[in-house]
Formats: C-alpha cells, structure tokens, sequence
C-alpha cells in the first residue's frame, strides 16, 4: 500500500506545484502510516523529491511521452497505482492534471475530488474539503471507493520540508498506441512567460485602465514581481487582452499568494474565480469600489499615478533586498 | 453529424449561496437557474455546426424536473431534442454513467460538454463520460471544427495553447473561446414558441450509484477588515506585503 503523487515536469524540470502535491501526499502517508510513491515522466533530475519526504519514485522514460497525452499518461499512472497498491493518488490542478483525473478515476473505479484545499479526516471514512459555487462555499466530500483521487488546490498547502531517503526505480509506462488517438499537432506556449496558474504572484488589470495601449505599466509590474499577467472578462472581451487572460467564474481560476487587482470594480463573477488568492490587494479610485470589501490591501487612488510608484519603488525594494 | 450537448443547470453568477438542512443542502430559494455558461458556448458552436455544415443537435441533463426550464431554454436557443433523464445529480461519476447511457443509445458523433460547472467545478463529467464510451476526449477546449470524421481542436494549456486532431466519436470539456461572448443568442419569441412544441424526453436512470457524497457545505470565514494605505505612501504597502502578508 502507498500514497501515490504524480509530479510533473516542464522541459524536464520537477514544477513547483510537483513539491506542493508531493509535500500534500507525505502528510496523507504519515496520517495513514503508508509511504509516499512519487512518479515522473521524462523527469531529468529527481533528487529535489528527497526534500519533501517521497519515499520512492517511479521514473518513467518515454520518448512516446515526450509531448503530453491524458490518456497515456492516465494509463501510466494507473499501471503505478496498481503495482503499488495505492489506495490514495495525489494530482496538481494544472490543466494536464485536471485533463487526466476524471479519466484515471474510471480507469480506477476510484472517486475523485477536485479543488481540495486540505488534508483528508481519516477518522472514520475519507473526507476532503474541496472549494464549491467558484470559491463561494466548501463543501465536505466524502469519498466512498476503495480507491481515491484527490486533485489538491495550487498553493493551498504550500511546500513543507521533509528529508527522506529516496529510492529511484524505473518504471514501464506499459501504454499502447490505443493510448493515442488524439495527436497534438503543435503547442504554441509562451516560455518567457509564468503561466496565470503556476504564478504565485499575478497582476491584473480592469476597465479602469481605458485601453490596451495602457498595458505597458501592467506588464512592467508583472516583470519586477516574476508575476503572470491577467485581465478582467470586459478587458479580454473587448480585445484589449488575450483570452487566456481573462480570470474569475468564466475565466481562468487564479489561487496566487499574491492578486493585485488594478482598475477592477470587484465584480461578483470576477471575485469568485480569484478570491482563493491569500493575499489581495486593490488599486481603484473609487473608495466604493465593491473590490475593497474583499481584499487585504488597499490604495484609493489614480492607477495612472501609482502603478509606476509602484513599479519604481519595487525596484528599489528588489534591489536592496536580492 | 449527431451532436449532444450536456447542459448543467446552475445557479446564476450572481447568486447568493446559502444551504440549509444544517448546512447540507443547497438553499435553492430565490436562486435563479441557468445554463452553466461553458455548455452556453458549447451549444452555441453546436447551433454554429447546424446551421453551416448541417447537424442534429440535442440536448441532456440529468436532473429532476425543476430543471426543465433551463433544457427549455436550450431548445429555444435551437436545439432540436432534450432529454431529462430523471434523477438529481448527485456526484460527477454518478451523472457521467448516467450520460453514458444516452451516448451510447443516441450514437453522437460529437458531445459537447463544459470544462466544469459552476457550482460544484467538479472538471469531472466529461472525461469520465468519455472513458466510459470509449471515445475521445479533448478538455479546455477553446475552437473547435469538423471535417468528415475528423475534428481539430485547439486546447488552453498553462501559458498557451495546443492544437490537437482527433478522430469521431469525440467528448469535449468546452469553455469560452469555442464561440464569443457576442455570438451567445438570446432566445427570440418564435424560438420559445417552438420549443414548446420540440421533444422533451424524460428518460428513466440506470440508477448508477455514487462514488462520493456531500456531508456539509461551509461557508468561507468572513473576511478581516482591509487595511488603506495612502496612495503617496507606497512605502507602507512594500513593507506590508514583505513583512505581514509575507507575500513579496
Ligand atoms: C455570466 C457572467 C459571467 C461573468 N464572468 C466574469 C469573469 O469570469 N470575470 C470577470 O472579470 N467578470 C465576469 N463577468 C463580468 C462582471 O460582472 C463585471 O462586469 C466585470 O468583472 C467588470 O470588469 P471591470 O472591473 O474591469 O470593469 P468595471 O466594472 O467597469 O470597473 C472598472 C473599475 O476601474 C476603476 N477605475 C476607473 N478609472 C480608474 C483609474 N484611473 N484608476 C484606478 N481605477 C480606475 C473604476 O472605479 C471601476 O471600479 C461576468 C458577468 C456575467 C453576467
Ligand atoms: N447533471 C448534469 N447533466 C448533464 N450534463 C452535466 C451535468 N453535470 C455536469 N454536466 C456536464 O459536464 C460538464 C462539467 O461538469 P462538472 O464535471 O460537474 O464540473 C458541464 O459543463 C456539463 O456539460
């Protein structure tokens, strides 16, 4: 028996949110004394997973897994778990994650939950809290299987410590070419560039700002922060913006450390997709702006007169503090 | 082409939450219902292939009969059949099964689904539906076109996006982008008038049972109170963020 988490890499590289879900499944180990299984696809290094507590990783190398597959690499993990007897399987929210749970779930026969913002209650039965109504609720989940897929909320748990000793393996993907009847034809995906849902800080902008020619000081923001950029559904409706960029209920969800909203009015629709991000900070000239009721943070005021303060005195603040 | 289009009966964007039953039920009262706006873009672009390449379109939910207004609503947009098979929605594995059983008898080339519903934002149905038919499936998908039997998408990574080719049978987990927010109709008064007349269908369960189950809803702990720095103090909000929020 063990706890299984999926780790996934970019370009070969363990991702940040690999070391939260890892940290997340060495917790749900010890609560149920089982050792923490980690897999890889086409990882270059492993190493870093010793620093979370993983007890062993499964190394996969595949050159037919190069380029993401949900199917395949649902497969994969579902050969993992079964060799391992997982009884539990730990998932990011990433876009890939949330591709391949609901298809590993079938292929399990396990129940999944998504959004999950805690460690399970294992007295008893199995119960996760998971974020319902776009963050306007939780909901307790109790998950019935024998098997069980929990898809953990970026940033929710953070990365926790844990030295271990770490046991690599190789392992087969065992998948065939029924694995692959989609073909992905070609990604077009901005490398210099954080990802809305990998960034732990992301700076977006509203109406407020009159027109995407006044976009500049957003983007240098973002820059001086290592931020990823985002935008309100009017912004990306009206074109100033892409459409990746538009966050809230019918965006992109956002789960940050850090939001900083920028001319947004504070919308319910708006709110309920970004509220999961702990700290929120709110830049409008209007004091009645519905925004400030939900934020942490803040500044009445000219978005044309402090963003570049902003931006300036960050600055100074980066370069006294590297 | 035979398309279906999975429809999810939410409350509005602009709702209240609120449970009772000791916080284990949604509070349903004054909540309007809608479309969940995914499987809006969804059935637009399912109106879009009709009308261009020629195509039956209709339309499921699993639900009680309080969600009949909201299928209504989807053939006054222009769907030609809705099916209701009757049991609440309970679980995203339980109304996969369920929607399992009516792909399987309709034979749909093309079943357009939403990335997730915005209530519960399970992200679950689709693939799951998928995998039990055995077809594929293309999620966050944001452009969508078929030719013959071969479809290609385009597909929102983290940071980008990919385009993909598949063959039919396929699933779709679809959102904003599959059409734009201006091509979404507003049903006219021929098309309420007609769709009284379409075929509402209400199709018995297979019973599929549940994987998982709500035991209580919560609400968020209220909010702190915020704290206003003057905007010629900038000084004060860098400070704040490294010391206090620890967030830069
Ligand atoms: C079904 C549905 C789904 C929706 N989903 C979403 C969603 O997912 N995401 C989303 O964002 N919205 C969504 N909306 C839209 C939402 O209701 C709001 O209309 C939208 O969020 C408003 O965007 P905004 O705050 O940029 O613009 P506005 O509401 O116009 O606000 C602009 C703000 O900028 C401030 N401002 C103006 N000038 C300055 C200045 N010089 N300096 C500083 N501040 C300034 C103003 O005081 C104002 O508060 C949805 C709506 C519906 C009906
Ligand atoms: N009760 C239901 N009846 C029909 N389709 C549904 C139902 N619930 C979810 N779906 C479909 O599955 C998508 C994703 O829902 P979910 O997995 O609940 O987030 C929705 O956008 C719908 O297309």
């Amino acid at each position: 028996m063990s706890i299984l988490v999926y780790t996934e890499t970019e370009n070969g590289q363990l991702k940040k949110s690999a070391f939260e879900v890892a940290s997340y499944a060495k917790a749900v180990a010890d609560q149920l004394g089982e050792k923490a299984v980690a897999v890889t696809i086409n990882a270059e290094s492993t190493n870093e997973l010793a620093n979370y507590g993983i007890d062993k990783v499964l190394e996969v190398k595949n050159d037919k897994l190069a380029k993401f597959s949900a199917d395949a690499y649902a497969e994969t993990l579902k050969n993992a778990a079964k060799q391992e007897g997982s009884k539990v399987v730990v998932l990011s929210q990433s876009a890939n994650a949330k591709y391949l749970a609901p298809l590993l779930a079938v292929d399990l026969e396990a129940g999944y939950a998504s959004n999950v913002t805690e460690l399970p209650q294992t007295d008893g039965g199995f119960t996760v809290k998971r974020t319902a109504f776009t963050n306007k609720a939780f909901n307790q989940t109790s998950i019935d299987t024998d098997v069980k897929i929990i898809g953990l909320s970026n940033n929710a748990f953070g990365l926790k410590e844990n030295k271990s000793e770490l046991e690599k393996i190789e392992f087969e993907a065992q998948v065939s070419d029924e694995n692959f009847g989609i073909n992905v034809e070609s990604i077009d995906k901005n490398t210099d560039k954080v990802s809305i849902a990998d960034a732990e800080i992301v700076v977006s902008g509203g109406r407020g700002l009159k027109g995407p020619e006044n976009w500049g000081m957003i983007e240098e923001l973002a820059e001086v922060l290592g931020a990823a950029t985002a935008c309100s559904k009017p912004v990306s409706d009206m074109g100033w913006r892409p459409h990746a960029e538009h966050v809230g209920q019918t965006g992109k969800p956002v789960a940050s450390n850090l939001y900083i909203a920028i001319g947004i009015s504070g919308a319910i629709q708006h709110l309920a997709g970004v509220s999961a991000s702990k700290t929120k900070v709110v830049i409008n000239n209007d004091d009645e702006a519905p925004f400030f009721k939900a934020a942490d943070y803040g500044i009445v005021g000219d978005a044309f007169e402090v963003v570049p303060k902003l931006i300036e005195k960050l600055k100074e603040f980066k370069a006294n503090n590297a | 082409m035979k398309i279906l289009v999975c429809i999810s009966h939410v409350p509005d964007t602009t709702s209240k939450i609120n449970f009772t039953e000791d916080d284990t039920k949604f509070d349903t009262n004054g909540v309007q219902f809608v479309i969940n706006p995914n499987d809006e873009f969804g059935l637009t672009r399912a109106m879009w292939f009709k009308e261009k390449q020629g195509a039956s379109v209709d339309v499921v939910t699993v639900g009680g009969k309080d969600t009949e207004p909201t299928i209504r609503k989807a053939l006054a947009i222009g769907a030609d059949t809705a099916i209701r098979v009757d049991t609440e929605a309970l679980e995203g594995f339980q109304v996969a099964k369920e929607l399992a059983k009516v792909a399987k008898d309709g034979g749909y080339d093309l079943i357009i689904a939403g990335r997730e519903s915005i209530d519960y934002n399970g992200g679950m149905v689709p693939g799951m539906l998928a995998k039990l038919i055995d077809a594929n499936f293309i999620n966050t998908c944001v452009s969508l076109e078929v030719d013959g039997d071969k479809a290609t998408a385009v597909r929102e990574i983290d940071g980008g996006k990919e385009t993909l080719t598949s063959s039919l049978p396929l699933v779709i987990g679809g959102q904003k982008g599959l059409v734009e927010e201006s091509d979404l109709k507003i049903p006219n008064m021929r098309g309420i008038m007609m769709a009284r007349k379409k075929p509402l269908n209400v199709v018995e369960p297979v019973g599929a049972n549940s994987q998982a189950s709500t035991k209580k809803f919560e609400k968020p702990a209220p909010k702190g109170d915020i704290k206003m720095v003057d905007a010629d103090n900038i000084d004060e909000l860098i400070d704040l963020l490294h010391n206090e929020a620890k967030a830069i």
